[in-house]
C-alpha cells in the first residue's frame, strides 16, 4: 500500500502550524507501518490532549481520541480486552509526563504491549506555549516570563526504571532513523517508548532564541549524536540517540492469559 | 440446597448481576465500601474468560473500561464517593463519545473522605450533575439483594440500549449486609447484546448516525470499519467539529436519547401505596426502614404506604406526581440533606406538604427516627 | 418461631462475625427461611469489639439492624457491660465463663457455659471456640436446625479443618442442651 492509504485525506489540511515538526513524524510512523506491511484494522491508535494527539485523526486506523494525560489508560483497556490488536499512544510531553505521569509509569511497569510515542517538542503548543515537565531550567514560558526554575524529567531514564522493555530517542531531523526505531518499537513485544525530540516555532522557537523551524532542526542535528558514536565520546553534553533499552520481559496481556488458563483449569477441578 | 440461592453480600450480589448480565472487563481501583466487587470480579472474570485489572487509580480505571468497551466488551467499574469524583471527566467522555459503561458506586458518607465504613446517599446529585457541561445520564438503585441483581442487569442493558454510562448507586448498608439471593436461571432476564452494525466490508459506516429508531449500531475496534471516536464535538463520522449546526444536534441527541425515554427508564416499586394517604417516597437501604414502618402502622391501621424508587436520573417526575397525587403528605425518607426531596417537591402538585424524613450521621436511618416526623406531620404531636 | 434477632458481640479475632454468617447462612439455605446478617467493627462497637446483628423470620427481612435482641452472646466483659442491658426482656443471654462476669440486674434468662475451657481440655485448639458457641447456641434455643448449623460450617471450613469443627460443634451443641 502507498503511503497515503494510511490517512485520511478527507481531514487535511492537518491543523499544526507551518514548521511544527509533529508532521514530520507522522510520516515516519506510516512508513513504519507500511514498510512492516501491518493491516490497517489491526492497528488502534490512542491519543490524549494537545497538539501531537491531533494526529489520531489523521492516520487511517481505529482511533480513539481521549482527555488529557489518560491515553494510555484507555490504551490498556482496548489491548488487555484484544491483545490481538497493534496499539499506537502518541503524546506531547505535558500529556504523557505531567498529568499523564502517573500512567505512564505504571503503563511501563506492566509492560503492557503498547507503543508509547513521546513527541517532545519541550512547550505545551494547544494552549499558548506554557513549560512542561521537559522543558528544564532556563527556559521562557508564557507562565515562565522570567525563565522556568524546575528541572526536567529525562524520558529514556524513567521510562527505563520504570520498567519499559524497549526505550529509544529520536528526532523529527532524524526522519529515517526515527522510522527505523519506530519499526522496531511497534513489532516490539512489550512497552517501548519512544521519545522523538520535535520543534515547535511558533511558542517555543521564537521565544527561546532558537529561530525558526529550519535552525529549530539544525540544532536536533548537532544538539544530538547517536549512541556509541564518536561525537558523543568526545561530546557528552550531546543529547544520545538510538536505542538505550530492548529486553524481553513477561508481558502483561500473556501473563493475563496465563491466570486465565490457571482459573478456567481450577474451574473444571 | 438450590444451587442457585446464595447468602452474600450486595456487593457479591451485584457481581452476580454482573455476571449473569454478560460482564467481560472490569477494571478498578480499591475504595471502602465497594471493595468486595472488584475482590470478586478478580476471581470470577478469569473463570469465564474475562479480564480483570487493577489500575493504578480510580481515574484509569474508568478510562480502561472505556477503552475495552470499544472493543466490544461489555464493562463495569465500582468505586465509592472520592472515587466516583474522579472518574466524573471520563464519564463526561463516555456521554459525549456514547459508549457503554457500568459504574457502581458504593455510597459512602462524604464531602470529601468523609466516613468511609459508614452509610449515606449523597451522591445522587453527583451522579446527575458530577461531570461539566450539558448531558443526561441513567442512574439506578436498589435495597436487597434480590434487586441489587436486577439493577445491575438493567444497568448493563440500558447502557447497550443507550449507548451511554449507567450508574449504580448502591450505598453501605446494602453493599456489606448479607441477605439471600436468588440467581435466576438462564434466559429467565432479558439481556440486552450490543447492538453492531450490519454493515459490511466497503460500505461506509457511520458511528455517530443514529438509525430511524434513534439507536446508534457499533462496531468493535479491530472489526471492519475504522472511525474516529474523540471528546470534541464530532460529526456522524466522529470526527471533531465546531459547526454550530454540528454541535446543536449532538447535545441536543445527547439529552434526548435518554429524557425522551423516561417511561421506558423508570424502576419503582409500591408498597401499601394503593389508598396510602401519607406516603414515603425511599430507596436504597433507606427504603428498608420505610417499609419496615409501613408494615407496622398498616397493621395499626394506618393508611401509609412506600412508593420506593430504583431509578432515580432521569428522575421520573411524572409517574412521582401521579402515585403522590392524593396524599395528604409526602415524606421522602433519604440519607442526606434532601437531594431526592427537591426532586419530588418539584414533581408534586403540593410542593410544601413534601417533608424530608432524613439521617446525616453515618447511621442508617430507623423506622423510629421517620415515625417521630411522621407524628408531627399527621397533627399527632411530638 | 416466627422472627428471632440475634446480636453477637466479642472482640476481632474471637470468630463472632464467621459464626454469625454460618448461622444466618444456614437459616437462609438449609432452613428455607430468610435472614440478614450485617456488622459493625471497632469505634461502632467500642473497646476494638465486633458486633454482628442477625435476623431469622419466614417473612421478609426489612430494618437490618437489632434493637433489642431475643439472643445475645457476650464473649467478652467489654461486649457483656456494653450489650446486656438491650437483650429483650425473657430473652436468651449467653456468655463463656472465662471472659465474662454477670450480674443480676439482667431481665434475661442467662446461661453461663465454660466453653473456652471446655475446647481447650477436650480439643486443644482455641480457633474453634466460635463454632463451639454456636453449638451451644443450637443447643439451648430452637432458633434453627442443628443439621443446617453442620450443613453451612461444611461449607465453609476447609476440609481438612471440618472432623474438628465438627467436634467443636458437637461439644457446644452437649453442652448447650445439657444446661436446659
Amino acid at each position: 500500500m502507498a503511503v497515503k492509504d494510511y490517512l485520511r485525506e478527507r481531514y487535511f489540511p492537518h491543523m499544526w502550524c507551518p514548521g511544527c515538526g509533529h508532521g514530520t513524524i507522522l510520516n515516519s510512523l506510516i512508513r513504519a507501518v507500511e514498510e512492516l506491511q501491518l493491516h490497517k484494522n489491526e492497528i488502534v491508535m490512542v491519543s490524549g490532549i494537545g497538539c501531537s494527539a491531533r494526529i489520531s485523526g489523521y492516520v487511517d486506523f481505529h482511533s480513539l481520541h481521549t482527555i488529557h494525560g489518560r491515553a494510555l489508560t484507555f490504551a490498556t483497556g482496548v489491548k488487555l480486552s484484544q491483545p490481538r490488536l497493534k496499539v499506537l499512544v502518541p503524546m506531547g510531553d505535558g500529556d504523557a509526563l505531567a498529568i499523564g505521569g502517573n500512567h505512564f509509569i505504571h503503563a511501563a511497569r506492566r509492560n503492557i504491549d503498547i507503543t508509547a510515542i513521546v513527541m517532545n517538542n519541550r512547550i505545551y503548543g494547544m494552549t499558548g506555549g506554557q513549560f512542561s515537565p521537559l522543558s528544564g531550567p532556563g527556559v521562557k514560558a508564557t507562565t515562565a516570563p522570567f525563565t522556568t526554575i524546575d528541572d526536567n524529567f529525562d524520558v529514556v531514564e524513567l521510562a527505563t526504571a520504570a520498567g519499559a522493555s524497549f526505550v529509544a530517542r529520536s528526532t523529527a531531523f532524524h526522519v529515517k532513523e526515527t522510522t527505523e526505531i519506530l519499526k522496531k518499537a511497534i513489532m516490539h513485544k512489550g512497552f517501548s517508548v519512544v521519545e522523538l525530540l520535535s520543534q515547535c516555532p511558533t511558542h517555543y522557537g521564537r521565544k527561546n532564541k532558537e529561530g525558526d523551524a529550519a535552525s529549530m532542526l539544525d540544532l536536533q542535528k548537532s544538539g544530538t549524536a547517536k549512541i556509541g558514536s564518536k561525537a558523543l565520546e568526545k561530546n557528552p553534553a550531546l543529547t544520545p540517540r538510538g536505542i538505550f533499552v530492548d529486553t524481553d520481559k513477561p508481558e502483561y496481556c500473556e501473563e493475563y492469559d496465563k491466570i486465565i488458563a490457571h482459573a478456567t483449569k481450577e474451574n473444571i477441578s | 440446597m438450590s444451587e442457585n440461592i446464595r447468602f452474600i453480600q450486595g456487593n457479591e450480589a451485584c457481581v452476580e448481576g454482573a455476571i449473569y448480565a454478560g460482564i467481560d472487563f472490569f477494571a478498578g481501583y480499591p475504595i471502602t465500601p465497594s471493595t468486595e466487587i472488584a475482590e470478586h470480579l478478580a476471581r470470577r472474570l478469569p473463570e469465564t474468560g474475562g479480564k480483570f485489572i487493577q489500575m493504578e487509580d480510580e481515574i484509569a480505571s474508568m478510562c480502561a473500561i472505556i477503552g475495552a468497551s470499544l472493543t466490544g466488551k461489555k464493562v463495569m467499574t465500582a468505586t465509592s464517593g472520592p472515587g466516583f469524583s474522579l472518574k466524573q471527566e471520563a464519564i463526561g467522555y463516555a456521554c459525549m463519545t456514547e459508549i457503554p459503561c457500568v459504574i457502581a458506586n458504593v455510597q459512602r458518607g462524604g464531602p470529601s473522605t468523609g466516613n468511609p465504613t459508614h452509610v449515606s446517599q449523597g451522591d445522587i446529585n453527583q451522579a446527575r450533575w458530577g461531570t461539566h457541561g450539558d448531558h443526561s445520564i441513567i442512574a439506578l438503585t436498589a435495597s436487597n439483594h434480590q434487586d441489587v441483581f436486577n439493577m445491575t442487569v438493567d444497568a448493563f442493558n440500558m447502557a447497550e440500549t443507550y449507548r451511554t454510562p449507567v450508574v449504580l448507586l448502591f450505598d453501605e448498608v446494602v453493599g456489606h449486609m448479607r441477605e439471600k439471593l436468588v440467581i435466576p436461571e438462564e434466559g429467565e432476564v432479558e439481556i440486552v447484546s450490543r447492538l453492531r452494525t450490519s454493515l459490511g466490508k466497503g460500505v461506509d459506516y457511520h458511528p455517530y448516525l443514529p438509525r430511524e429508531d434513534g439507536r446508534l449500531p457499533m462496531s468493535d475496534f479491530g472489526g471492519e470499519h475504522k472511525y474516529n471516536v474523540t471528546g470534541l464535538f464530532h460529526d456522524m463520522w466522529g470526527f471533531p467539529s465546531n459547526n454550530p449546526k454540528t454541535v446543536n444536534e449532538l447535545l441536543r441527541h445527547l439529552v434526548d436519547k435518554i429524557e425522551n425515554n423516561v417511561r421506558s427508564i423508570t424502576r419503582y416499586k409500591e408498597h401499601f401505596l394503593e389508598d396510602a394517604e401519607y406516603i414515603m417516597v425511599s430507596y436504597g437501604s433507606s427504603a428498608r426502614s420505610a417499609i419496615h414502618l409501613a408494615k407496622n402502622r398498616r397493621a395499626k391501621g394506618e393508611k401509609i404506604g412506600v412508593l420506593e424508587l430504583q431509578s432515580i436520573w432521569p428522575f421520573p417526575t411524572e409517574m412521582v406526581r401521579e402515585k403522590c397525587a392524593n396524599a395528604k403528605a409526602v415524606l421522602v425518607v433519604e440519607m442526606n440533606m434532601g437531594q431526592v426531596t427537591a426532586q419530588v417537591k418539584a414533581a408534586v402538585r403540593k410542593p410544601n406538604r413534601v417533608f424530608l424524613a432524613n439521617r446525616i450521621d453515618g447511621k442508617l436511618i430507623t423506622p423510629a427516627d421517620i415515625k417521630r416526623l411522621l407524628r408531627v406531620i399527621q397533627g399527632r404531636g411530638v | 418461631m416466627n422472627r428471632v434477632r440475634l446480636v453477637f458481640s466479642g472482640s476481632g479475632g474471637q470468630g463472632v462475625i464467621t459464626a454469625a454468617i454460618i448461622l444466618a447462612e444456614a437459616a437462609v439455605m438449609y432452613d428455607g427461611k430468610n435472614a440478614t446478617q450485617s456488622q459493625s467493627y471497632g469505634a461502632a462497637a467500642r473497646g476494638g469489639g465486633t458486633r454482628s446483628d442477625i435476623i431469622i423470620s419466614d417473612q421478609e427481612i426489612n430494618f437490618p439492624e437489632v434493637r433489642q435482641p431475643n439472643v445475645l452472646v457476650c464473649l467478652t466483659q467489654d461486649a457483656y457491660n456494653t450489650y446486656s442491658s438491650i437483650v429483650r426482656p425473657g430473652g436468651l443471654l449467653l456468655t463463656d465463663t472465662k471472659f465474662v462476669k454477670t450480674t443480676k440486674k439482667v431481665d434475661a434468662r442467662q446461661v453461663e457455659l465454660p466453653l473456652f475451657e471446655e475446647v481447650m481440655a477436650k480439643i486443644g485448639k482455641p480457633v474453634v471456640f466460635n463454632i463451639c458457641v454456636l453449638g451451644a447456641l443450637v443447643g439451648i434455643t430452637e432458633v434453627i436446625r442443628p443439621k443446617s448449623v453442620m450443613s453451612a460450617v461444611a461449607d465453609r471450613v476447609p476440609r481438612d479443618f471440618l472432623e474438628l469443627n465438627n467436634e467443636a460443634l458437637d461439644l457446644g451443641f452437649t453442652l448447650g442442651a445439657e444446661s436446659q
